[in-house]
């Protein structure tokens, strides 16, 4: 019995391996869905719904949701782009977001996605939320202003790190990134080598005394658009 | 009765202020104001942020000048990582940086800020004294003008990374060097920049000698001057020790390590502006206000280590005889004096190996406080910081050219407006001669200014009881 899985997207056959999800079948086969949320090597959390697809009609989580031989799968469409520009310019609002001097800006996740959709200016009024930093760690540096609450720090530090130093808590509008700690991430078990410090998307979570290192013009989105990665594997499988 | 006129905004300056003119029943003068109305909040929001993010966020104080910004923020911040001297590569990489910098600023400055009223006079019809008119009528100039401000900006994004708010100093060096390409574009044009800048240089003198009777009568007042100086005495603009000279030239102070400039220099504050007065210490603050900028850097200094700028420096302190020149009409010449001694500064550098060297770098042992002076195209420019043990900025204090300069624009614009607007019919051409005065400590009022919108030109005369007798606006 084969273990490939055929299916399409946006009307291109697609051959998947069983057990995959339709983004990691479809970063294999060089097909780029947008993300936040979802990362390699972290359990997905569909959280972020930037990846949402439509599966034979259906809205989906392209990160959580299994492969199945035959479904129709639609993402680069004017509908499904339209929602994501909504979703990622709320993100914009909903935090302290400056990418003229963020010290992530060109290598930020959020400001690739938001470039790539085609984003130009904020779309909503900014709520200018109250939020803290923790300066406190010698190695790290946390700035709730940018966090977007896609919890790669709390899979990273859990699934990767073998600690538990981050954790959510409070509800809607109040929710934020704490650490399983009485009081700062300097009293957690947190090293400067962990994986959850390099696990931002964003600019919320930094090691301290390196940013602004790489020149202009040599970051990471500076040159082509987030997504470039993936697609480039299209090209490698012709 | 007395009246009122205001200017707001004053116009062909960087930012937003306005004048006020305060006529008496016989419409004599008894005083005038330049007022900086708006408020920033740097110095306070800096604070909780990481020290070497701040060269970044500083400069936002400004688009006109924010190399100055990012370059103090940068100096203080290579003391805070313990660093006291950079490697070439670093230092002359921010050098080229900064001459860059000074370069297109004083070229916009003259050329499209103030050459107006150079060239079509102080009352000149008001149709035509601005950029465009002159454009029309001398489009080779004005094409020089955007030429000369466009190579300043290329330097600036081949060090910084990018023409406005660059990223390219980082606390203990620099994050890039220059390559052999970049080296070569900018080697391309350097003649024509040169020769183009001599130009610049002898219309400012020409014009200084051919009115120098105007000069002596216009915002003509004495001064005290303070600027950074090499070791040797010569004029640098990136980096030294402070000295600050009175009208005569005697030195009032000399070689002093800035990291204790608040020995020297405090500040006034005074309830009708925005902007405060810094004085220095040891004459108090009634008569211890001094200039700043290339007036300031010309007269202070002993020598200028290029050969066109020098032998300028010498023509123009000879019209003094060797003493300061304290004509507020003298900026202009001085400008253009250091815009030719920043081209020849980007010619030595430009071949200077040392720009493509690989160590970029330091690192020290972390302080707690810092000071960061350089000479910014307006004059010199202070940043204080202090960072605690978690890498926060704690206390910033900035002290910016124009700031400096407030209480002898000030003086500029109460001379000018009780000589030229005492007894007679105000007119716009009359009111423009305040705004020259101004204009020639090429004020940065961007680094003071918060406002938005549009910002027409309009004066009005107001009677004590508030009423509005008569008006002008450009709309």
């Amino acid at each position: 019995m084969s273990d490939k899985i055929k299916f399409s997207i946006d009307d291109v056959e697609i051959e998947g391996e069983v057990g995959q999800t339709i983004m990691e079948a479809a970063d294999a086969a060089g097909v780029y869905i947008p993300r936040l949320c979802a990362s390699k090597n972290l359990t997905p959390h569909g959280s972020c719904r930037v990846c949402t697809v439509k599966v034979n009609g259906r809205s989906q989580a392209a990160c959580t949701q299994p492969i199945a031989p035959g479904i129709i799968v639609e993402n680069d469409t004017d509908e499904l782009k339209g929602h994501r520009r909504s979703i990622v310019e709320m993100l914009f609002v909903e935090g302290n977001h400056y990418c003229m001097f963020c010290e992530k800006s060109g290598n930020c996740e959020l400001q690739a996605v938001a470039y790539r959709l085609g984003i130009a200016a904020p779309a909503h009024e900014y709520l200018f939320p109250n939020r803290d930093v923790d300066a406190t760690h010698p190695e790290i540096f946390i700035d709730r202003n940018r966090c977007i609450l896609c919890g790669r720090c709390v899979r990273a530090s859990k699934e990767l790190d073998n600690k538990n130093v981050f954790q959510f808590v409070g509800r809607g509008i109040e929710k934020k990134v704490a650490v399983n700690a009485d009081a700062n991430l300097s009293d957690t078990d947190m090293a400067g080598v962990d994986m959850a410090a390099s696990s931002c998307p964003v600019g919320a979570i930094l090691r301290k005394r390196v940013g602004f290192a790489i020149p202009v013009g040599e970051r990471l989105y500076d040159a082509k658009p987030i997504g470039s990665e993936i697609e480039s594997n299209r090209a490698e499988n012709k | 009765m007395t009246n009122k006129i205001t200017i707001e905004p004053v116009t062909r300056v960087e930012g937003h202020g306005k004048v006020t003119i305060h006529l008496d029943d016989n419409k004599q003068v008894t005083d005038a104001k330049l007022h900086i109305v708006e408020f920033r909040g740097f110095e306070r929001f800096i604070q909780g942020r990481p020290f070497w993010e701040v060269p970044v966020t500083i400069q936002r104080l400004c688009g006109i000048c924010p190399v100055s910004h990012h370059l103090a923020a940068a100096k203080a911040m290579d003391i805070i990582v313990g660093v006291d001297k950079l490697t070439p590569t670093a230092e002359k990489m921010r050098r080229l940086m900064h001459y860059g910098q000074m370069f297109q600023s004083h070229a916009l400055h003259f050329f499209h800020l103030c050459s107006p009223d150079l060239l079509f006079g102080f009352d000149a019809d008001v149709a035509i004294r601005n950029v465009i008119g002159v454009a029309e009528k001398f489009p080779e100039l004005a094409v020089q003008g955007v030429m000369m401000r466009k190579y300043g900006q290329e330097i600036i994004k081949m060090t910084a990374g990018k023409k406005i708010h660059g990223t390219g100093a980082i606390p203990g060096g620099i994050n890039k060097n220059l390559s052999i390409e970049e080296r070569d574009t900018l080697l391309k044009e350097l003649d024509q920049q040169i020769e183009w800048s001599k130009g610049a240089l002898k219309i400012a003198k020409d014009y200084t000698v051919e009115h120098l009777e105007l000069a002596k009568e216009f915002a003509n007042f004495d001064s005290n001057h303070l600027t950074l100086i090499r070791e040797d005495g010569a004029m640098d603009l990136y980096h030294g020790n402070l000295r600050a000279i009175d009208k005569d030239g005697n030195k009032i102070f000399d070689q002093v390590n800035y990291q204790g400039y608040h020995e020297y220099i405090a500040e006034e504050v005074r309830d009708w502006s925005y902007m405060k007065f810094p004085f220095i210490k040891s004459i108090g603050n009634e008569d211890g206000w001094y200039r700043v900028g290339p007036l300031a850097r010309v007269n202070a200094c002993d020598f200028i280590d290029t050969p066109v700028a020098e032998e300028a420096r010498k023509e123009f302190m000879a019209v003094t005889n060797g003493k300061p020149n304290n004509l507020s009409l003298g900026y202009h010449w001085t400008r253009m004096i250091e815009l030719v001694h920043s081209i020849e500064k980007i010619k030595e550098l430009l071949n200077d190996s040392d720009l493509q060297g690989e160590d970029l770098v330091l690192k020290g042992e972390r302080r707690e406080e810092a000071v960061g002076l350089i000479e910014a195209p307006r004059g010199t420019l202070f940043h204080h910081y202090k960072v605690n043990e978690n890498d926060q900025v704690t206390m910033c204090n900035l002290i910016v050219s124009t700031t400096s300069n407030n209480e002898p624009m000030n003086r500029a614009v109460s001379g000018v407006a009780k000589k030229y607007l005492s007894g007679v019919e105000i007119t716009e051409g009359l009111l423009n001669h305040v705004e020259v005065a101004i204009r020639a400590y090429d004020p940065c009022l961007s680094c003071a200014t918060h406002a938005l919108g549009r910002m027409p030109l309009e004066v009005k005369v107001v009677d004590c009881a508030g009423n509005v007798l008569d008006k002008k606006s450009t709309n």
